[in-house]
């Protein structure tokens, strides 16, 4: 075999740098077939993710995280495939919250001047909610949205049109135009990195735990247990799209 | 941030459908109005609709040609649409459109207007010399047979594709209302009533759309207006009219009574955002207007140019009102958040490429095809055009 010095050099980096599992994977996810590894079987997998809402305080790295790793656009408005929403909400009046998310969250919210004001004040991180029925991949009119075999709701940029209808379709405001390839984008839930063993950027960042990753075919995931004992709601259930983004401690109030 | 107001989703400030998807559902309406208002002649026999019938038949083509246009400008990626034809995601109410789009133009319009105009493409054929001839041995397929068995069995098909084409203008547009209604995630849209009020208001718009093309073409060929075939469309028009305002009048009663979780945000966009464009434009100016006028004529008699007077004003009326229609399903539906707390604003450009202009342009289009397809084959009978009466 042709092996240069500055190839060998290359490829031992990543073996010492990926150790194990992950470096098998490597060259699969450089090929962009991460599901043919030999040690990832995308059937043995259905990830979702886990919210806790009471740990949050919207520092905004997850959104930081995201942006960095996953090369999301941080000089246009309406890009993000995770941001954070901060609630403030009048008991009496719960109709009509106060929300904000400045740049999504990004920067981090500051504190609030009204503390103390009889209102209660919470933080919501969002994220593609990777629907077992998701609408986005009912309307594709080419397939390029579609849900992978281990429950991540993708889109094929060679293959997406531009027609935008799958913006339209989610409920939740998680997609956008990509406005360098003219095509749709979301949240890949780091498909790049929870294939090869790593959770997602967010969960990865998130000082405080709010956000884990999980796999509910995994017997031995602490999901099973936390759902269990943990009163679990997703965005918007009467959309009946089969969300997987669990939120612990959700109010009411949030839509 | 400018334009916004209240809370909106961080990814919903870019508006993602612009006019373009306007004149989508507003181009295909028209399609379909026109062409059944040219099956009233062909299968249900209204015989004073006879000086409309091949006017319409060419008014709908001529818009159908344009109709994806829009779409396929307003397409990130317009060199990949192809692919909804090779591998058409079957669960996609999009998807099926070029299907249906297919069908429609190849199958029920062109095979329609071809057995109509055989026997004059043939004689035409005969007739010329040098291009011209070429031109319509071309149309004719070189198949000169216009003997009285070939003829009969061209008026046989014809009027066969006539029928099929009936539920096929039908699909067409009530399609184009289910690629809306279908939406869950967007009450504004989400309705079965969609595909049917699509339906009817393209009725409307195509009828009117038919009849004022006949009056502006009789006016400049100097020959008189048929004033029976007129008021026989106007008064289809009227039917057409009632139907939809009822139809619409039954969504916006439901969503009133029922007032559910979005019933405040949506009204308030209409009170607000949409004020004009729906309250003024559409409802009084494209509806209540027009539909009182037309009323009027049932009941009073007028003379010949106040009637035309009549007609012209509440086609060009009806036109505007089902155009604001569109615009308040696909541009209303963008305005406020799926969180149902805030509001954005829609900027139309000028000269970008989903600006006003690209928006006129394709609706200049369809009326210069049309000419084209005048010239090409004349809706009128031969020996009018001849004397050039």
């Amino acid at each position: 075999m042709d092996q240069t010095r500055r190839a060998f050099l290359e490829k031992a980096g990543i073996y010492i740098f990926l150790t194990g599992a992950a470096s098998v994977a490597w060259e699969y996810v450089e090929a962009r077939t991460p599901q043919l590894a030999p040690n990832y079987k995308d059937t043995d997998h259905w990830w979702g993710m886990i919210i806790d809402v009471e740990k949050c305080i919207g520092c905004g790295s997850c959104v930081r995280a995201c942006k960095a790793e996953n090369n999301v656009p941080t000089d246009e408005d309406g890009r993000f495939r995770t941001w954070v929403e901060r609630y403030r909400v009048d008991p009496l009046n719960a109709d009509h919250p106060d929300v904000a998310s400045p740049n999504g969250g990004y920067d981090g919210f500051t504190a609030l001047d009204q503390a103390g004001d009889g209102v209660k004040v919470f933080f919501v991180p969002k994220l593609c909610n990777h629907c077992a029925d998701a609408p986005c991949v009912q309307v594709c009119p080419v397939g390029a949205t579609f849900e992978s075999p281990d429950g991540v709701v993708l889109v094929d940029k060679d293959r997406c049109l531009g027609c935008r209808y799958c913006v339209q379709a989610c409920p939740y405001g998680s997609r956008y135009i990509d406005s360098r390839t003219h095509t749709a984008d979301k949240c890949t839930l780091c498909y790049h990195r929870i294939t090869k063993g790593l959770t997602t950027a967010c969960c990865e960042v998130c000082p405080t735990g709010t956000r884990q990753l999980v796999d509910l075919k995994n017997p031995n995931d602490p999901v099973h247990e936390f759902m269990r004992t943990h009163k679990i709601h997703v965005l918007k259930p009467q959309m009946a799209t089969g969300a997987k983004v669990y939120y612990n401690g959700l109010d009411g109030a949030v839509r | 941030m400018p334009g916004v107001e209240g809370y909106i989703y961080p990814n919903e400030v870019e508006l993602q459908w612009s006019i373009l998807i306007v004149l989508y559902p507003y181009l295909t309406g028209l399609v379909a109005g026109a062409f059944i208002l040219a099956s009233l002649e062909r299968v249900f026999n209204v015989k004073a609709l006879k000086p409309t019938y091949r006017l319409a038949l060419l008014t709908a083509l001529a818009f159908l040609i344009v109709a994806p246009l829009p779409l396929q400008m307003h397409l990130g990626h317009p060199e990949r649409s192809y692919e909804m034809y090779l591998t058409p995601h079957t669960e996609s109410a999009m998807a099926m459109f070029g299907f249906v789009y297919l069908w429609y133009l190849m199958v029920v319009l062109v095979l329609e207007i071809w057995f109509d105009y055989r026997k004059e493409l043939v004689l035409t054929w005969r007739a010329s010399t040098g291009w011209t001839k070429r031109l319509y041995g071309a149309l004719s397929l070189w198949s000169g047979d216009i003997s009285p068995a070939a003829l009969q069995l061209d008026d046989k098909l014809g009027r066969i594709i006539t029928v099929i084409g009936i539920p096929s203008a039908f699909l067409l547009h009530g399609y184009v209302g289910f690629i809306f209604g279908s939406i869950k995630a967007n009450p504004w849209w989400s309705t079965p009533l969609m595909p049917v009020v699509f339906l009817f208001s393209a009725i409307v718009s195509g009828v009117a759309a038919v009849m004022l093309v006949y009056m502006a073409l009789a006016t400049i060929r100097k020959i008189p207006i048929d004033m029976k075939c007129v008021d026989t469309v106007a008064k289809y028009l009227l039917y057409a009219f009632l139907v939809d305002f009822s139809l619409e009048l039954l969504d916006l009663i439901h969503r009133l009574y029922e007032a559910d979780e979005s019933f405040r945000a949506l009204d308030f966009m209409v009170k607000t955002r949409l004020f004009t464009s729906q309250i003024i434009v559409q409802i009084l100016l494209g509806t209540f207007v027009p539909i009182l006028l037309l009323a009027l004529v049932q009941f009073k008699r007028f003379s010949d140019p106040v009637r035309r007077l009549i007609y012209s004003v509440s086609g060009v009326l009806t036109l505007i009102g089902i155009f604001a229609m569109r615009w308040n399903v696909v541009i209303g539906g963008q305005l406020f958040s799926k969180s149902f707390l805030g509001y954005t604003t829609y900027k139309l450009e000028f000269a970008t490429r989903e600006g006003a202009l690209s928006a006129i342009i394709f609706m200049i289009a369809p009326l210069v095809i049309l000419a084209v397809l005048i010239r090409i084959f004349p809706p009128w009978p031969a020996q009018e055009d001849a004397s050039g009466r």
